[in-house]
């Protein structure tokens, strides 16, 4: 249990940290903490205004070695702006232990990931990473 | 950052057993002409897919593995994928190699070009339309890229690389503009790639990353790179025009064209001499706060990297 949440947290930062992510119009909106668990998957709303001027996505479930992940990012004035997992493996950690491995991780990286701003992510073929898969999906989601 | 927006539209399709995206941007991103040239471009993905998947009893390699064609009769990609795969052997020594054992079939020989079709695939995808939308094009295939700017000199496209340490965690933001990255490693449900001389999983790096002018030969150099082990950035190094990031239990290494993008860590390359796998001095350790050289940002035009 401790690994997943450590595994989940760690990679909830990392994906802030990644999600320093703007579109052309590029608004700059000081991104805010996230990382609350959701309890229930959503589906991925496409907004109907282009892509830059915000709306939620949500990237597709993808499967790790714990089970399913799905990631729902919230782009606001052309930045991200919360990133949530919105789908947890099974054996869910609880809320409290989630929030207090992430916010502090949030907070540093989220100022480490300005610079990031990337619109693909190389890694090794793997569909069982989901977060690398998800965080695709999010980025790809945004310009669908 | 540009003052304009430029229109930059996005398409995702499973096709080869993978999520492939295509990134557009320009202005015509967002039109229907362009929209059916990358629908199209999908289906001749599909076609490429159907001719090169081992997993189909029915595909032409397939068929030519158990015999059922002769090298005369098929079609003329196969032919040439046979000839760069050969290419690719020599070039690498032998550590990429598409005639290799076959664990499932006792250990014979099989031909499998998968490796070499993918980035050969998604290089001529992007080129193609490139030229047919006219816009700036990146096609990004299971964590391999290619990019085309259909000869234009504009904004790159900025592609994460995967710290294999640390899921959904970066070592460095490189720049794309005409050309491509591949990234080859320990596959996180398994080990994937095989050491071509005898067929058995290979795991002394954690993984290599090629960026350079065409995503095949990236796509080639780092699955060979990866094989070589502890000779692979030494290896990497002395390829003209690619450059390379290697990360192995003890740290991360680039080739010293990277030196911007890349940030090496960990003690030095065993046994180099040269530039090749130097590492940072303590004092000029990572820092999250320094920004990512970014070659507009440095009124620089040109496409990223030198890598047009």
């Amino acid at each position: 249990m401790r690994k997943i949440v450590a595994a989940l947290a760690g990679t909830v930062s990392g994906l802030v940290m990644l999600f320093s992510y703007y579109t052309s119009t590029a608004g700059i909106a000081a991104p805010a903490a996230g990382g609350t668990t959701g309890t229930t998957p959503t589906t991925g709303t496409t907004p109907t205004t282009a892509a830059s001027s915000g709306g939620t996505f949500t990237g597709s479930a993808a499967s790790t070695r714990w089970g399913p992940v799905q990631v729902k990012v919230t782009v606001a004035g052309g930045r991200i702006s919360t990133v949530t997992v919105v789908e947890y493996p099974q054996g869910n950690p609880r809320d409290d232990e989630i929030n207090s491995y992430a916010l502090p991780i949030l907070k540093s990286e989220t100022i480490a990931a300005q610079s990031a701003q990337i619109d693909h992510v190389s890694g090794a073929t793997d569909t069982s990473d989901g977060y690398v898969t998800s965080l695709q999906s999010a980025l790809d989601q945004a310009h669908l | 950052m540009a003052s304009t927006t430029i229109p930059h539209r996005a398409w995702v399709e499973q096709v080869m057993g993978m999520p492939v995206s295509v990134h557009v941007r320009g202005q015509a991103a967002r039109a229907d002409d362009t929209a059916r040239l990358v629908h199209a471009a999908f289906e001749e993905l599909r076609v490429i897919d159907a001719r090169f998947s081992t997993y189909s009893a029915d595909s032409e390699v397939s068929r030519l593995n158990r015999a059922e064609l002769s090298l005369a009769a098929v079609h003329p990609s196969m032919s040439e994928v046979l000839e760069l795969c050969e290419v690719a052997r020599k070039r690498t020594g032998g550590h990429f190699n598409a005639h290799r054992p076959d664990p499932a079939a006792h250990g014979e020989r099989r031909f499998d070009p998968s490796g070499l079709v993918k980035g050969w695939a998604i290089e001529q995808m992007a080129a193609r339309l490139a030229r047919s939308t006219g816009c700036d094009v990146s096609v990004n295939a299971g964590g391999d890229i290619a990019g085309d700017a259909g000869g234009q000199p504009g904004t790159p496209w900025r592609i994460g690389v995967e710290d294999p340490r640390q899921p959904a965690r970066l070592i460095a933001v490189l720049p794309l503009s005409t050309g491509g990255i591949a990234t080859s490693g320990t596959a996180r449900r398994g080990r994937h790639i095989v050491d071509p001389k005898d067929g058995y999983p290979v795991d002394d790096l954690l993984s290599v990353t090629v960026v350079g002018p065409s995503l095949l030969w990236a796509d080639v150099y780092a699955t060979a790179a990866f094989v070589k082990g502890p000779k692979a950035l030494p290896w990497l190094e002395a390829i003209p025009d690619y450059e390379g990031i290697v990360v192995d239990r003890n740290g991360v290494y680039a080739t010293s064209g990277l030196a911007d993008a890349a940030r090496p860590s960990g003690p030095s390359w065993p046994g180099s001499h040269s530039s090749a796998g130097r590492r940072l001095p303590a004092k000029a350790r990572w820092n999250p706060h320094r920004p990512i050289p970014d070659p507009i940002s440095r009124g620089d035009s040109t496409t990223g990297a030198g890598y047009a």
